[in-house]
């Protein structure tokens, strides 16, 4: 018998004897292959944990989606809370910060966006908003810059009272979560 | 050929050898008796109606003293166990509070993601509210336990599997309580006799009487007994799954794996026969 | 070695690289056409077992790692967040402990091999004492990751074990300190272990490859232990070993994932489900049952000899029981390798198996009577055995007639 030429990995060896074995009778071949294959399907079926493992364990996953109430947030005044390990604005707005961002017109934009897209209807006081810059992800800094909103000290991004970028280097409003109002006090994001 | 069997002779002879002092060495505490129980055997899987009773006993009875901080609301709405409603698990939480440095007061409702809270803040606490003795965490209590089977026997269980060794023993020492020690054995103050607690002085007084739990039969279910024996069994059974939550899919698991090996073995070995015919060797 | 090579690049791209790097032309040699003995029995697939071994144990540790984390406040729950969080932790968790195990049991297996076959002697010697190497890095590597779950045994375990350094004349203290990071064992312990058994098995890995080195030189021993005459005697590695032993490897990993699916803790013990606690001691304190029978070497010396006492004599009996391993190849200097043609070694190999097993049983009992008595008698015995059976039986056994070559005696078995 000839010696199979191709690595000296077990798995691929015997599938090499079964691409190889030329003269040898077609039931032997089968066997070669049928082994190769259910061989080639267990190493595969091995592989797939050891990759998985990797991803966001169970305790991660019980933490994706939070409740969060807003009872005791006053207007004008703002809360960072944590979701997903991500800081999160939360902001009750007043009505002089609503009426300023329902007034700019979508033209001045850089990232067009209403003011209605960025809130829920019925809600329009609350403003929920991953608390990282668009820009290269610092936290911004509250009721300060040119537009009334959040400005972020690392590179100078200016954010309107909708947390629209207005200014500066940041190419994105700031990131809404998917959000729902479970009551008018309580809101669940993720 | 000769290695295999001198050395199934030597194993048979060491056996025979060890079996005798094993014997004598068996103390005086009664044999902890092996119950039968749903998770037990490749097939086992857990009940989850008995997981439920199990946890009414551990939430009534047993966690006003033991803990269980691996145990997160959440798991009990996971597969495998005793497969409470995800709404029933947040109902559960928020009668509970839980410490949270963010939150005002330093408490708030615990969720579905929190972990069991203890009974005691600080291991001190409880120290001063059990005589002298933490109460054991009940996380993985039940596979902490064991059961000793005396020499020749235990090495079925290797080829039986048997991994229920803690539910049998939790089971016995919760029968095993005796309202006076037996003449001659000097009990300490506080301490309760117990069959099958190392040293028989136990600092846990009986926990269970008959009747002490309320359960509440399913619709068209028959109503369990409410005796100790019942819920040492229940209690027992809440306790593995606890300690060991995935076993349900780590046994279907494993039986694929098993099939799967012993095919893969029979194809390989055709295999290696073919490639071998025709060399002598 | 070279002169077994048959190949040839294939092409311009192939040729390039044998001429700079040839590892292709290695491969082949050495995983291909290396020339194996044609009547290796089962007992030989073990080899290729241990590196499957080694290869899962890394694997599996590689990926416990990114998990656990080596504090003594948070050790013991990072393991169960593995088991019960991590996807497919449970199972991981339990191939590389049940993993463990197996290791131990294809390890004995391999080294009890070689003790029969006379696998050790010249000019195999090198090769023998490079396994025996590996042995001891292996009993290291598991004592140390025995540890990491950090529960009563694991602190217990690494307290008893650390304090056989103390026996040490003059330094014993101090190498103690140095070893433990501290007066006891505590948080500078468990870090250090965890470095090491991580470090270790890539050592152990370094030496397995010298060890088939030393192997590929003299080439491999047979049952019958003579010699490969000619090219009649041999088939190429690949593809008569590869398919043997991937095929023992598969038939392995039977009992294996029925212990990691079906009795992941029967192999542990239940009170190292119970954190680490320095105030109390579990009142019966046993190692890994790989550990117990050099265990029950360094118990079983409880009395002093001259001004060497108890401790430091129990130590020193473990040291020679490995040491006795490491020498065996001029301990015993009979001729003839295999066993097989050994009519009275055969016996006196039988009776050091069972010895051995004994002393792994009683390495698990009390120690209270009579198991400290069979465990001195079964010490003594194991000393006995190596130092003066097997140089008085390499004198005065008369062997059986050996067959002139591998082909000749496969051919009488085949008619026979």
């Amino acid at each position: 018998m000839p010696l199979p030429a191709a690595s000296g990995v077990y798995c691929t060896g015997i599938v090499t004897l079964a691409t190889q074995a030329e003269h040898s009778t077609t039931r032997r071949d089968f066997l070669y292959v049928a082994t190769g294959a259910v061989g080639a399907v267990g190493a595969a079926a091995v592989v797939w944990p050891l990759i998985n493992q990797l991803n966001p364990d169970a305790s991660t996953l019980a933490l994706a989606s939070i409740e969060f109430n807003l009872a005791n947030i006053p207007e004008g005044q703002s809360v960072t809370i944590t979701w997903r390990g991500l800081p999160v604005f939360v902001r009750h707005r007043t009505q002089a910060e609503i009426d300023e961002a329902k007034a700019v017109p979508l033209a001045d934009l850089k990232d067009p966006e209403t003011d209605e897209q960025r809130t829920k209807p019925g809600h329009e006081e609350w403003l929920i908003m991953i608390a990282n810059c668009t820009h290269l992800g610092c936290v911004p800094t509250g009721q300060s810059g040119d537009f009334d909103g959040w400005f972020c000290p690392c590179h100078g991004s200016h954010y309107d009272s909708a947390g629209r970028i207005r200014k500066g280097p940041a190419p994105k409003n700031l990131v809404v979560p998917p959000y729902e109002f479970i009551s008018d006090t309580l809101v669940q994001i993720g | 050929m000769l290695t295999f069997k001198t050395i199934i002779a030597a194993v048979a002879i060491a056996a025979g050898m060890a079996a005798a002092p094993a014997f004598a060495a068996e103390g005086t505490a009664p044999p902890v008796e092996k119950q039968s129980w749903s998770f037990a055997g490749i097939f086992g899987t857990y009940d989850e109606n008995q997981l439920q009773r199990g946890f009414q006993v551990f939430r009534e009875v047993c966690a006003n003293c033991h803990s269980a901080r691996l145990l997160a609301f959440r798991n009990l709405t996971e597969d495998g166990g005793p497969g409470f409603t995800e709404g029933q698990v947040k109902a559960l939480a928020a009668e509970y509070e839980v410490a949270d440095a963010t939150a005002e007061g330093g408490v708030r409702p615990a969720v579905a993601a929190d972990r069991w809270p203890s009974p005691f803040a600080t291991d001190q606490d409880a120290r001063d509210a059990n005589g002298g003795v933490v109460p054991p965490d009940f996380s993985v209590l039940a596979k902490a336990r064991g059961i000793k089977d005396a020499f020749p026997w235990w090495i079925t269980n290797y080829f039986t599997g048997y991994s229920e060794g803690g539910p049998d023993y939790i089971h016995a020492l919760l029968n095993g309580y005796h309202d006076e020690a037996p003449e001659g054995f000097d009990l300490p103050e506080g301490k309760f006799y117990n069959d099958y607690f190392p040293g028989h002085a136990i600092g846990m007084g009986p926990p269970l009487q008959d009747e002490l739990v309320a359960y509440e039969a399913g619709e068209g279910q028959e109503p369990v007994p409410m005796t100790v024996e019942q819920y040492s069994h229940d209690v027992a059974a809440f306790m593995m799954w606890l300690a060991e939550p995935g076993l349900v899919s780590r046994k279907e698991t494993g039986f694929k794996v098993l099939l799967f090996l012993i095919a893969f073995a029979g194809l390989m070995y055709a295999t290696k026969r073919k490639l071998w015919q025709g060399i002598e060797h | 070695m070279s002169e077994h090579s048959t190949y040839v690049p294939g092409n311009a791209a192939e040729k390039w690289l044998d001429e700079r790097l040839p590892v292709v032309r290695f491969a082949k040699e050495h995983l291909m056409d290396f020339p194996t003995p044609k009547n290796l029995n089962y007992w030989w697939t073990f080899g290729a077992i241990l590196v499957l071994c080694l290869g899962v144990q890394i694997v599996t540790g590689i990926i416990l790692a990114m998990h656990y984390t080596p504090n003594v406040a948070l050790a013991f729950d990072s393991v169960e967040h593995i088991r019960r969080d991590v996807n497919g932790g449970r199972i991981i968790q339990a191939v590389h402990s049940v993993g463990a195990s197996m290791f131990f049991a294809a390890l004995y297996i391999h080294i009890f091999r070689g003790m029969f076959f006379g696998s050790y002697k010249a000019p195999r010697e090198i090769l023998w004492i490079l396994g025996v190497v590996i042995f001891i890095l292996t009993m290291a590597t598991a004592f140390m990751g025995y540890v990491l779950p950090w529960g009563q045994m694991s602190f217990w375990g690494a307290t008893v074990i650390t304090n056989i350094f103390s026996a040490i004349p003059v330094v014993g203290e101090s190498l103690l300190q140095l070893l433990r990071g501290g007066f006891a064992v505590g948080n500078p312990t468990l870090n250090r272990f965890f470095s090491l058994h991580y470090l270790l098995p890539f050592i152990i890995a370094a030496v397995v490859v010298l060890h088939i080195w030393a192997l590929h030189v003299p080439g491999n021993n047979n049952p019958i232990g003579v010699e490969v005459k000619d090219k009649r005697d041999t088939v190429p590695f690949h593809p008569y070993y590869t398919m043997k032993d991937a095929f023992a490897m598969v038939l392995f990993l039977i009992p294996f994932a029925w212990f990691v699916f079906f009795a992941p803790d029967i192999l542990g013990h239940p009170d190292n489900y119970i954190q680490a606690n320095s105030q109390v001691t579990p009142s019966h304190i046993v190692p890994e049952w790989y550990l117990l029978p050099f265990y029950t070497i360094l118990r079983a010396v409880d009395f002093n000899v001259l001004f060497i006492n108890s401790q430091l004599g129990g130590v020193i009996a473990m040291g020679l029981s490995m040491l006795a391993l490491l020498v065996v190849p001029w301990l015993d200097t009979s001729k003839v390798r295999s066993g097989t043609f050994r009519p009275m070694f055969k016996w006196f190999y039988a009776l050091f198996v069972l010895d051995f097993i004994a002393l792994a049983y009683l390495g698990a009992q009390e120690a209270i009577e009579p198991y400290t008595t069979l465990a001195k008698v079964c010490t003594g015995y194991y000393f006995l055995h190596f130092f003066v059976i097997l140089p008085v039986l390499s004198r005065i056994e008369i062997a059986r007639p050996l067959p002139t070559s591998i082909s000749e005696s496969v051919l009488g078995k085949a008619h026979s």
